[in-house]
C-alpha cells in the first residue's frame, strides 16, 4: 500500500493545525509548535511548510473576516483535510508497528 | 498593550515583502508577521523582534510568484453568465429609455448595412456569371480585331469556315462549334410561341455539359432533330414529349429528342431556349448556305474548348492570322482571338485591341458606393453611440464604487454595442428581404438571400462584430478608465478635443452625400440629353413585325393594300431589320474622289418604296425613292455623315459603286438614330430591295385607337399567315430600350443617394439633438441673460453649417473629376454645368438646416425655469 510521505516537519505543523483546530491559522501554529516542542522556529519555514501541505491536498483553507489588530487584514485559517487525516493515521500506525516489533531486551535498554 | 501600538517594524522589510512577496498570500503573510511583531515586541524586544521579522521577511520573498487569476475572492470573472444576463438587461434598458437615439441607431446602421447586402449579393450574382458551367476556365469564343479607320475595333461574328480550320489544323482545341441565335416560331397542336433559341453543330452540347433532363443530346446529329428547354416542352407539351413532332418557322417538322434544363438567369445562355442542329440552317437558310466557305463574311458565332492546360493567350497567338495567311487578304486586317469565358460578361469591351473591362467598371462603382453607405451608416452609428455614451460616465462611477473591476466595465459597454449591431444586422436583412423585389425589378436579376452560403453569413456577422467593437471601443476603454470618485463628484469633463473627430466624420459624411448627388443629377441629365436628341425619324404610331415565315415574304404590294384600304394604316413599308438597330455594315463601297487607304465601315439598309414615308425621314435634299422612275432600282439615299465623310458639296447625281453594281445618289436625309443613343451616327446608305428584308413597318393612323388599328393589322396578317402568332413591337418602346442600361444605373444611384442622404441626416439629427441636451443650461442662461431665440438657434447651427459648407467645397472638385472622367464614355454628352453643383450644395445645405433647425429651436424655445431649475 503506498503511503503518503509525511516529512517531520510537516507532520508536526500538520499535528499542530489538527490540534488547534478552527483556530489555526500562520501566527497560532508558529506559537504552539514553539511551546509544545521547545523549538525555536522561524514563521517562513512554519508558512512554507503550510503553502506545501495545502498544495498537497492535506490542507484546505478560508480566508477569515477582517481585523482591526492587523490593520484590517485578514487571516487565512487552515484545516486538516480527510486526505491529511489519513496521511496523520499511516504515519502513526507505521511508527506503532516500528515500535511493537522492537525486541523487549532493546526497549528495556533503552530504560522505559 | 496600549505602548506596542508605537512600535512598528522596519519598514524597508515591510516595503520588500509588499512588492516581492507571493501575491496570493500577501495578506495574510503581512498580517501574520504584523501579529508575531507585536508578540515578539511583548516577548523579547524590539530589537530581536525587528531581527527576527526582517529574516521572516526576507526568507518570505517570493519575486517569481505570480497572481493566479482562478481565485474568485480576488477578481471577479467579467463574463460570468449571471453579469452577461445584467449587462443584457442594462443594454436593453438603455435602448428602451432611449427611444429615438435608438431607433436612429439602429434603423441607419440596419439601413446601411441592407444597402451594402443588397450591393454585396448583387456584385456576387455578377461575379457568378457562367461560372455554373462546368468547363468554366477553358471555354472561349472568337473574336476578331479588324481595322476599318485608324483604331482597331472588335467583333464577336466571325466567319463559317474558321471553325472547320481550327477542328482540323489546329490540335490545341477539343471541341469547337459554330453558333447561330434566332428566334422561331415554336408550334405543337394548337400551342404556338415565339422563342429564341440556338442553331449548334453536336460539340455545343458537350461543351455547355447540358444538363439533360430526358432523351439524349447525342440526338442532335440528326438534322430534325430538336431539343427543348425543361420550359418551353412544358408549356407546349401536355404529356411526354420525347419524340413528339413539333413545326419550327411553319416550315420544319422537327422531333424532340431530348430536354435539357434551361440555363441560370446568370448565364450568357440563358435565352437559349431551344437547341437545333447546325446542319438544318444550312438546309433552309440560303444565306448561310451562301457563306458556308466565305472567309469575309463575319455575321456567325464560335464556341471553343480547349484542351486540359492550354493556355488562351497562346492559341490566341497561334490562331491570330489564320486569314491574313490565307489568299486574298481583306484590307481591314482580321485578327482573331479567344475570350475566355470568364470575361464574357464583366470584361467585352476593347479600344484598339485592348481590352478595357466593360461592365466591371460599374461592379466597381457599386461595390465602392456600397461600402461608403455602410461606413456613413458606422460613421453615425459611432458617433452616436460615442455621443451617447459620455451620459453613462456616472453609471461607470457607481458600478466601480460597488466592485466593478475594469474589464467588467469594457465587457459591459462591447457586449452592449454588439448586441446592438447584430440587432441591426438581423433588421438588416428583414429590410433585404423585403426591397429584394423591387431591386430585382430595377436590376433586372433574380437575387435572393444566401441563407446557406457560411460566407453571407460570415461576412455579416464578422462586419457586426467589428462595427460593435469599433463603436463600443470608445466607452469600453476611455470611460472604464474614470476614477469613481471624480465622476461621481462631477469634475468630470470631456477634452474639447474630444468633438473633432465627430466634426471630420460628420464633414465626410457629408462630403460623400454632395458627390452622390451630384451624380445621380448628371446621369439623369445624360440619360434626358441624349432622348432629347433629334433622331432623324417619327416614333408616333410606328410598329414593327418581324416576318419569319415564307407566308409573309412576296407579297408586298398585296399586303400593303389590303393594310391601306383598312383604314388603320398610315403607310407601311418593309426592311432590313428593325429602324431602332443598325444590323450591318459593309467596307465595300467607293466613291469618286475615294482614296486607296480608305476603307470606312458605312452601314447599309435596304428598304421597299414606302420605307422613308413610313419612318417619316426627313430630306435635306434630293427626292425619296419613287416608283414613277424605274430607274430608282440603282439609286441610293444617304444620311448626312456619309455625305460628310465622302466630303462632296453637291452629292446629288454622284455614282457609288456597291456590291459590284452602280447607285446614283438621289437624296440625302438627316441622320437617323439607329445605333447607340449616346454616339454620332455612322455613315449610313439606304438601297431599294424586295429580298434582303425581314421587317414590316407599319405606321398606325393617328385618328383610330391603337388597340382597335392593332386589331384591323392583325387581321390583315392572319389573312396571309394563320399559323403565325401576331407580335408587333412599338418602335417607343424598342428606342427607350436602348437606355435601359443607364436608367439602371441611374435609379440605382438615385436610390443609394438617398439613402445616403437620409443615413446622414438621421446621424445629424441624433447629433444635434445630443448636443442641444448637453447645452440645455447654457441654453437657458443665455436666455435668462437676454438671448433670442434666433440667436440660441444660430448658436446650435453654426458649426453644422459650416461643416456642410466645409463639405461641399470639397465635394465639388471630387464630383467634378469624377463625373468628367464618367462622361468622357459618351461621345454625345451632356455639359457639368454650375448650376448643378450649386444645387447640390442648396440642398444638402437646406436638408442640414432643417433637420438641426427641428432641434435647436426646440431648445431655444424651452422655457429657461425648467432648463436651470433642476439638480
Amino acid at each position: 500500500m503506498k503511503r503518503a510521505f509525511l516529512g517531520e516537519f510537516e507532520e508536526v505543523v500538520l499535528l499542530t493545525v489538527a490540534i488547534l483546530d478552527e483556530g489555526a491559522y500562520g501566527v497560532t501554529i508558529t506559537q504552539e509548535i514553539e511551546q509544545k516542542t521547545g523549538r525555536s522556529v522561524g514563521f517562513s519555514t512554519v508558512h512554507t511548510t503550510l503553502q506545501r501541505l495545502a498544495e498537497k491536498g492535506f490542507l484546505s483553507s478560508r480566508m477569515g473576516g477582517a481585523t482591526a489588530e492587523r490593520g484590517g487584514r485578514r487571516k487565512r485559517f487552515f484545516t486538516v483535510t480527510a486526505t491529511g487525516r489519513k496521511a496523520l493515521l499511516d504515519v502513526k500506525q507505521v511508527r506503532e508497528e516500528l515500535w511493537g516489533s522492537l525486541p523487549p531486551q532493546t526497549l528495556q535498554l533503552m530504560g522505559s | 498593550m496600549r505602548t506596542n501600538r508605537h512600535h512598528s517594524p522596519p519598514r524597508w522589510a515591510t516595503t520588500l515583502l509588499g512588492w516581492w512577496t507571493d501575491p496570493n498570500t500577501r495578506e495574510e503573510v503581512e498580517g501574520d508577521l504584523l501579529e508575531l511583531y507585536n508578540h515578539w515586541v511583548q516577548t523579547v524586544g524590539k530589537r530581536k523582534a525587528d531581527w527576527r521579522y526582517s529574516l521572516s521577511a526576507l526568507k518570505l520573498l517570493r519575486p517569481l510568484a505570480r497572481k493566479q487569476s482562478n481565485q474568485p475572492e480576488t477578481t471577479p470573472f467579467s463574463l460570468s453568465a449571471d453579469m452577461v444576463r445584467n449587462y443584457l438587461k442594462i443594454a436593453f434598458r438603455n435602448l428602451v429609455k432611449n427611444k429615438v437615439y435608438s431607433f436612429i441607431n439602429i434603423f441607419g446602421l440596419a439601413a446601411g448595412m441592407a444597402v451594402a447586402m443588397l450591393i454585396g449579393l448583387w456584385i456576387f450574382d455578377e461575379l457568378a456569371f457562367d461560372k455554373h458551367t462546368k468547363n468554366y476556365d477553358r471555354i472561349a469564343q472568337l473574336w476578331q480585331f479588324v481595322k476599318f479607320d485608324v483604331e482597331k475595333s472588335s467583333y464577336d461574328a466571325v466567319p463559317i469556315p474558321l471553325a472547320e480550320e481550327l477542328r482540323s489544323n489546329y490540335p490545341d482545341f477539343e471541341a469547337v462549334s459554330l453558333s447561330a441565335q434566332r428566334s422561331g416560331i415554336l408550334a405543337a397542336g394548337e400551342k404556338k410561341f415565339v422563342k429564341t433559341g440556338n442553331y449548334v453543330e453536336p460539340d455545343f452540347t458537350k461543351m455547355l455539359s447540358l444538363n439533360m433532363l430526358a432523351g439524349s443530346a447525342a440526338g442532335l446529329n440528326d438534322v430534325n432533330a430538336i431539343l427543348l428547354s425543361e420550359s418551353v416542352a412544358n408549356a407546349l407539351f401536355d404529356s411526354n414529349p420525347i419524340n413528339k413532332l413539333l413545326k419550327l418557322d411553319n416550315k420544319q417538322t422537327m422531333k424532340v429528342v431530348g430536354i435539357y434544363s434551361d440555363f441560370p438567369d446568370n448565364s450568357t445562355f440563358k435565352n437559349v431556349l431551344f437547341i437545333a442542329p447546325w446542319k438544318l440552317l444550312l438546309a433552309t437558310n440560303d444565306d448561310t448556305r451562301s457563306q458556308q466557305d466565305q472567309w469575309d463574311s463575319n455575321s456567325y458565332q464560335i464556341l471553343a474548348q480547349l484542351k486540359p492546360g492550354a493556355d488562351f493567350g497562346q492559341v490566341s497567338a497561334k490562331i491570330k492570322d489564320i486569314r491574313m495567311k490565307r489568299d486574298d487578304p481583306p484590307a481591314y486586317k482580321p485578327e482573331f482571338f479567344l475570350h475566355p469565358m470568364s470575361k464574357w460578361h464583366l470584361y467585352r469591351e476593347f479600344k484598339d485591341g485592348v481590352n478595357t473591362g466593360g461592365f466591371i467598371t460599374f461592379v466597381r462603382l457599386f461595390g465602392i458606393i456600397g461600402s461608403i453607405v455602410l461606413l456613413l451608416a458606422c460613421i453615425n452609428f459611432m458617433n452616436l453611440s460615442t455621443a451617447r455614451s459620455e451620459k453613462r460616465a456616472k453609471e461607470v462611477g457607481i458600478r466601480k464604487a460597488v466592485g466593478s473591476v475594469r474589464s467588467q466595465l469594457i465587457a459591459q459597454f462591447f457586449i452592449e454595442s454588439i448586441s446592438t449591431t447584430l440587432l441591426a444586422f438581423l433588421l438588416a436583412i428583414l429590410f433585404v428581404q423585403l426591397a429584394l423585389p423591387i431591386f430585382n425589378q430595377i436590376a433586372d436579376k433574380k437575387i435572393a438571400i444566401l441563407w446557406l452560403n457560411p460566407w453571407f453569413w460570415f461576412s455579416g456577422l464578422g462586419f457586426s462584430l467589428f462595427t460593435g467593437l469599433i463603436a463600443g471601443s470608445y466607452p469600453a476603454l476611455y470611460l472604464s478608465s474614470f476614477q469613481p470618485v471624480k465622476v461621481l463628484k462631477g469634475i468630470f469633463r470631456t477634452n474639447r478635443y474630444a468633438a473633432i473627430p465627430r466634426r471630420v466624420l460628420v464633414g465626410f459624411q457629408f462630403t460623400v452625400s454632395v458627390v452622390l448627388i451630384i451624380g445621380t443629377i448628371i446621369v439623369f441629365r445624360q440619360i434626358e440629353h441624349a432622348k432629347d436628341r433629334p433622331i432623324g425619324y417619327s416614333r408616333q404610331g410606328l410598329i414593327e413585325i418581324k416576318m419569319n415565315t415564307p407566308e409573309l415574304a412576296s407579297r408586298y404590294e398585296a399586303i400593303r393594300n389590303d393594310m391601306l384600304t383598312t383604314g388603320a394604316v398610315t403607310d407601311m413599308s418593309e426592311s432590313s431589320g428593325s429602324v431602332t438597330v443598325q444590323y450591318g455594315g459593309t467596307t465595300d463601297f467607293s466613291w469618286r474622289t475615294k482614296t486607296p487607304d480608305m476603307h470606312p465601315l458605312v452601314m447599309s439598309n435596304f428598304v421597299t418604296h414606302d420605307y422613308g414615308k413610313t419612318v417619316g425621314w426627313r430630306l435635306l435634299t434630293g427626292r425619296d425613292f419613287s416608283r414613277a422612275f424605274s430607274t430608282d432600282t440603282a439609286a441610293m439615299i444617304l444620311n448626312e455623315a456619309a455625305v460628310k465623310l465622302m466630303g462632296f458639296s453637291t452629292p446629288l447625281g454622284e455614282l457609288i459603286h456597291q456590291g459590284g453594281r452602280h447607285y446614283k445618289v438621289i437624296g440625302v436625309i438627316k441622320d437617323m438614330l439607329k445605333e447607340d443613343p449616346f454616339k454620332p451616327a455612322n455613315p449610313s446608305f439606304f438601297v431599294l430591295s424586295y429580298a434582303n428584308i425581314n421587317t414590316i413597318n407599319v405606321k398606325l393612323a393617328p385618328q383610330l385607337p391603337t388597340s382597335e388599328a392593332l386589331a384591323k393589322v392583325e387581321q390583315v396578317l392572319k389573312a396571309y399567315d394563320p399559323l403565325t402568332p401576331f407580335e408587333y413591337k412599338f418602335v417607343d418602346d424598342e428606342f427607350s430600350q436602348k437606355f435601359g442600361f443607364e436608367e439602371r444605373i441611374g435609379k440605382l444611384a438615385g436610390g443609394f443617394a438617398s439613402l445616403a442622404i437620409l443615413i446622414s441626416c438621421l446621424g445629424l439629427f441624433g447629433l444635434a439633438s445630443f448636443i442641444a441636451e448637453q447645452r440645455t443650461k447654457e441654453i437657458g442662461i443665455r436666455k435668462v441673460l437676454g438671448a433670442s431665440v434666433f440667436n440660441v438657434w444660430r448658436l446650435l447651427s453654426t458649426e453644422f453649417v459650416l461643416l456642410v459648407l466645409a463639405a461641399f467645397c470639397l465635394a465639388t472638385p471630387i464630383a467634378y473629376y469624377l463625373l468628367s472622367d464618367w462622361l468622357q464614355n459618351y461621345q454625345y454628352r451632356t455639359d457639368l454645368s454650375w448650376w448643378v453643383f450649386a444645387g447640390a450644395g442648396a440642398g444638402a445645405l437646406a436638408v442640414t438646416l432643417l433637420t438641426i433647425s427641428f432641434q435647436s429651436v426646440k431648445a431655444a424655445l424651452m422655457n429657461p425655469v425648467k432648463s436651470l431649475r433642476s439638480e
